[in-house]
């Protein structure tokens, strides 16, 4: 463990900790921005320097590794009017066209900003250098003009995902984030998991299908419903509406991860035809012998009112699906059944579903629909 | 730029790639020198030759990563590599202060009057790029100017046109 | 330079020259063909000597004996006497109650000539460079020979400590203490690399010790592998300088084939190889630790410190990074011992520094001097002078990344330590002397471009801040900034210097700093008076260059 005093708090933390890190765990907060807890750090933005105690200048915090008896400062006026500098020089190079983003609340930047009291209208660019919204992914919205290069979505990208879509071109004050050769993301092997959306602080990146959905009402923490993971993913819910699906940073399966489906698929959940409660064909509930398909009729058609879905309670439809198959075994041998099982279980249902066939129904005849 | 077009598109850029590989091998480290060779056999790196460079030189087997997007991003970075299609002439003018006390403002507006481009553009007819480059070294001769591999030195406003005479 | 018996310096400032010093200069230049001496005579101006009575002046060195006032007619007497006959011509003395301050000093350098000591461009340009046996013959491979066969790494690395050898990219770190860092970092294996990316603008003295002397570049690298206890070493040099590679690659070729490379090096058990490794055209790959990135096959970006490189350099590991000018000195520290290294320069900045001369003189090149000389001395002595008509106004030392030094300061001796004192950097050894047709704010704003064109692009103080000032630069040359522009530079260049990851950002702010303290009246009249009193600047907007034209990425 290593001793340090930061705004004159004695502290103890492993040593290859971080000061910004060490800051964090003395509840002091250190402005920052490029800056991220699930990535390597970077040290581009210099929102975070802090005065050490020794030093001949003022040095980042996120990059600073805690040494033994070290006395840190993380506020003084100076490091006000610099953090500040460093803001507007950002700003001076951002530039918001007006239009109603997707974001669940005021960005990181824009707190920031507004913190040390910076009016955007004053300190923003004179004119935007790029187009806004410019590059086709489906989910994706992009507009490198609110771009402050800290390339979060960059090391999300590499870190995170692996896929590697996002890198800095050019260089100097031509330095912006590009996608592959400079192409669109998708021709970059982009998979729009949104992991780059989720870490930008600014908004450049941004979710298309929230475009001007504007602040949630209610945030539900649930379970991803489409695989065995089990991701944490925060609804972002405004007039009993999920208006985009935002990453809970304490989630501790996934963390600040999910993919396409889970952040960009949940236009299931509000449509007209999703089943929301359980429904049998007639016949079986009321316990009629399955109808004759009708003459001419497609396979699956059948005019005949019995053949229609009823909805009903969950008990009813357990209780007919659980004596159908208890007909089939005992009629036709346990060999006759088969289950087919779904990736969107967790792998504790599934394990119970594999014991239900075994050893309930008395047959290996099970499967998983992940199979390729 | 046809011209050109039709010339990367003959090229046989695995080949070249291959090449370039064998000379300077095959590990992370080798990956500038990889591209400065690219560079100079197709006159700049096409995405296809990154792409190809990309295929060559990732290997988790021994432990070299490479992907597109880092490639592009150091093509992009260094001022030697060029991620467009160049002139057949490349002319370079040190605008670095040196060259720059000693003329060398006229000089370059000779430049850009003469080949009637601006910095960074190709001709049409895909003769000449004109690009400024930072110091290159030969400063007590200034101003500089560097035509692909020859170098002009003490050049005056009025050497210009005649310089570039020498060039087809 | 060729070597010379006297040197004759005659004064050229306004009122000089109204006392006809040009005529005068013409006719001492007549006088010493007629006597047959222009050989054996050097005859140069100097300027700004300050007020005296006595003008024109004429100072005879080596004997430092000052004259004047002297006449035109008087030339070829003064010849005649002084340097024909060899006695000093006492009516033409100049009394010495009259001199200035600055003259009384030029006088104490007494006894000094115009001579160069070459330590590390001695051969260059004496031996064939492509030859390791003209090489050997030349002293080549007496250090690494004396290394390997008679003293432990520690021994090595305390001679270089104990000669006081500072490093010659810039910074001036002590050599000694850097080598005994890596020697005693933990972590295998270890790395020597030679930064040969030499980009500062207006240097290519690191050129010409491997254009010249390849083999002694090959010879210290080895050496300095054996003293921290590498075994690999990689020169990185910068993609431009071809012929510099060709030699060197030739080098290493011959050193292998010698066994002065490659396993157990003269029977010492020791074994080194030397990788080269071009760049492709990036000058923040001359900061360290970029160029270690870079090595590396990244981009070059600069790595944040601490750790540095002497503990987690390249590939993780235990790093020495040094520039080639310091190491080609330290053979000749091992040949000929840290004592008599200490016996050139001064005592805060011992032995030699090469510079390279540029801009309004009458003899541009390069140099390799003791430290401590001053600018005055290099513009008169080695550089022969300002051109004709010329008035030395500014310099600019060390490249982009230096300072701009004043008329006024050209007496501060050149070594680390004085000119830290006087707050100017010293910085890679190039010298750009301007004379009074270049304007500061279009200096200032080349010297802008350079660094908002070279900056890396990472972090913001370095990124943005370089665009602002430029702009700002920019509107001043165009006659569109107010004062209020003025007051940005502070707080631009502040901001640079704190918060700035590498030097290279740190160095941009030096110039807005400069400028505002050493030529706020040039600067304000661009804006007061609307006009540029060096005539540089177009004082109305420029049509568009394409530099300036922002990058559109590609539409939906």
């Amino acid at each position: 463990m290593v001793n340090i005093t930061i705004n004159g708090n004695a502290i103890q933390v492993p040593s290859g900790t971080t000061v910004l890190r060490a800051a964090e765990q003395a509840g002091i907060t250190i402005p920052t921005l490029c800056d991220h807890p699930d990535l390597h750090p970077f040290g581009g933005c210099r929102l975070c320097v802090v005065e050490v105690q020794g030093a001949r200048l003022p040095m980042a915090s996120c990059t600073l590794p805690v040494n033994e008896g070290m006395v840190v400062t993380t506020e003084s006026p100076a490091l006000t009017k610099s953090r500040r500098t460093i803001l507007e020089l950002l700003m001076s190079n951002y530039y918001d066209s007006g239009y109603k983003d997707g974001q669940k609340e005021t960005t990181q930047f824009m707190r920031w900003v507004k913190h040390y009291g910076i009016s955007v209208k004053k300190a923003q660019a004179p004119a935007p250098r790029y187009p806004v919204n410019s590059d086709p992914n489906p989910v994706i919205w992009v507009d490198m003009n609110k771009c402050i290069l800290c390339t979060r979505c960059v090391r999300a990208c590499a870190e995170i995902q692996g896929r590697f879509v996002w890198s800095q071109g050019g260089r100097g004050f031509n330095t912006r984030i590009v996608a592959g050769a400079e192409t669109t993301m998708l021709e970059a092997r982009c998979e729009t998991c949104g992991a780059c959306v989720a870490f930008c602080p600014t908004g450049a990146l941004d979710n298309r299908l929230s475009m001007g959905a504007g602040k949630p009402s209610t945030v539900v923490t649930t379970t991803c419903a489409y695989c065995g993971v089990g991701c944490q993913i925060d609804l972002n819910v405004k007039d009993n509406h999920i208006i985009r699906v935002t990453s809970n940073p304490d989630a501790s399966v996934n963390g600040m991860a999910m993919c396409v489906k889970g952040r960009y698929g949940y236009d299931y959940v509000h449509h007209p035809e999703r089943l929301s409660k359980p429904q049998v064909r007639r016949y079986l509930l009321k316990g009629e012998p399955k109808p004759k398909a009708s003459a001419g009729a497609n396979p699956g058609e059948n005019s005949d009112p019995l053949w229609d879905w009823v909805e009903t309670d969950w008990d009813t439809a357990l209780r007919i699906t659980a004596e159908k198959i208890a007909q089939a075994r005992d009629q036709h041998g346990a060999d006759s059944v088969g289950v087919l099982t779904s990736a969107k279980c967790t792998n504790e249902v599934n394990y119970l579903m594999n014991k239900f066939t075994r050893q309930v129904v008395g047959t290996n005849n099970i499967d998983h629909c992940a199979r390729l | 730029m046809d011209v050109t077009k039709n010339r990367i598109e003959d090229r046989n850029i695995p080949e070249i790639v291959k090449a370039a590989i064998e000379k300077h091998g095959n590990g992370r480290d080798a990956l500038i020198p990889v591209l400065s060779e690219i560079n100079a056999a197709l006159g700049y790196i096409p995405a296809q030759a990154i792409a190809e460079v990309r295929r060559q030189v990732h290997d988790p087997s021994r432990q070299v990563y490479v992907n597109e997007s880092q490639l592009y991003s150091m093509v992009s970075f260094y001022q030697m590599l060029s991620t467009k299609p160049r002139g057949r002439h490349v002319v370079k003018f040190c605008e670095s202060a040196p060259c720059h006390v000693v003329g060398g403002r006229q000089v370059w507006q000779a430049l850009e009057d003469e080949l009637k481009l601006k910095n960074g553009e190709t001709s049409a007819d895909g003769k000449w790029s004109l690009v400024t480059t930072s110091c290159l070294g030969i400063c007590s001769v200034g101003p500089v100017i560097l035509i692909d591999e020859d170098v002009y030195g003490n050049v005056t406003p009025k050497e210009v046109s005649e310089i570039l005479a020498k060039y087809d | 330079m060729k070597t010379v018996r006297s040197l004759i310096l005659v004064s050229e400032d306004e009122a000089s020259n109204r006392l006809g010093a040009r005529t005068l200069f013409q006719n001492l230049q007549d006088a010493l063909q007629e006597f047959d001496l222009q050989e054996e005579v050097m005859l140069s101006t100097i300027t700004d000597i300050g007020r005296s009575d006595a003008l024109p002046l004429v100072i005879v060195y080596p004997e430092a004996v000052v004259y004047g006032p002297v006449r035109p007619e008087d030339a070829h007497y003064l010849i005649e006497e002084h340097l024909y006959k060899g006695r000093v011509a006492e009516d033409l003395l100049a009394p010495i109650r009259q001199l200035s301050g600055r003259i009384a000093w030029l006088r104490a350098r007494k006894g000094t000539l115009p001579a160069e000591k070459r330590v590390v461009l001695r051969r260059a340009g004496r031996i064939d460079p492509e030859s390791i046996d003209d090489y050997i013959i030349n002293d080549g491979y007496l250090a690494l020979g004396k290394a390997l066969t008679k003293m432990t790494p520690a021994e090595v690395i305390a001679e270089i400590d104990k000669s006081g050898l500072q490093g010659r990219g810039g910074a001036g770190f002590p050599v000694g203490r850097k080598w005994s860092f890596v020697a005693g970092a933990s972590g295998s294996p270890k790395y020597v690399v030679c930064n040969a990316d030499e980009s500062e603008p207006g240097t290519f003295k690191d050129r010409l010790i491997m254009e010249g002397d390849p083999f002694a570049l090959v010879e210290a690298i080895t050496l300095a592998g054996y003293a921290v206890g590498a075994n690999t070493g990689y020169i990185y040099i910068r993609g431009e300088y071809a012929l510099a590679y060709q030699r060197l690659e030739n080098a290493i070729e011959q050193a292998t084939a010698y066994g002065m490379l490659g396993e157990n090096i003269f029977d010492s058990g020791f074994s080194f190889h030397i990788h080269m490794h071009a760049g492709a055209g990036a000058y923040v790959c001359g900061e360290e630790t970029a160029l270690l990135e870079s090595l590396e096959g990244k981009r070059g970006e600069p790595r944040s410190r601490p750790p540095y490189p002497v503990t987690h350099g390249l590939w993780g590991k235990p790093t020495l990074v040094n520039n080639v000018e310091t190491l080609a000195n330290t053979l000749a520290i091992i040949c000929n011992g840290a004592q008599w290294y200490r016996s050139l320069g001064t005592l805060s900045s011992p032995g030699t520094k090469v510079y390279t001369i540029m801009g309004q003189v009458n003899a541009p090149g390069v140099i390799e001097v003791p430290m401590g000389i001053t600018l005055r001395e290099v513009i008169s002595i080695y550089a022969r002078g300002m051109k004709p008509g010329s008035t030395f106004k500014l310099a600019q030392t060390g490249g982009s990344s230096g300072s701009i030094i004043p008329a006024s300061l050209q007496d501060t001796p050149m070594d680390f330590e004085s000119f830290r004192k006087a707050g100017v950097s010293l910085g890679s050894g190039a010298l750009l002397i301007c004379d009074e047709t270049t304007c500061i704010v279009d200096l200032a704003k080349v010297l802008l471009q350079f660094f908002r064109f070279e900056s890396c692009g990472k972090c913001t103080p370095c990124r943005v801040g370089t665009q602002r000032a430029y702009e700002i630069l920019k509107r001043i040359t165009e006659g569109q900034a107010t004062l209020d522009d003025l007051d940005e530079f502070p707080r631009l260049a502040g901001q640079m210097e704190q918060t700035s990851n590498c030097g290279l950002g740190q160095s941009a702010a030096v110039p807005l700093r400069d400028i505002l303290k050493y030529f706020r009246a040039e600067v304000e009249a661009h804006i007061r008076l609307g006009v540029c009193p060096a005539g540089v600047c177009p004082m109305t907007v420029e049509r568009e260059s394409a530099q300036t034209k922002t990058p559109v990425l590609a539409p939906a």
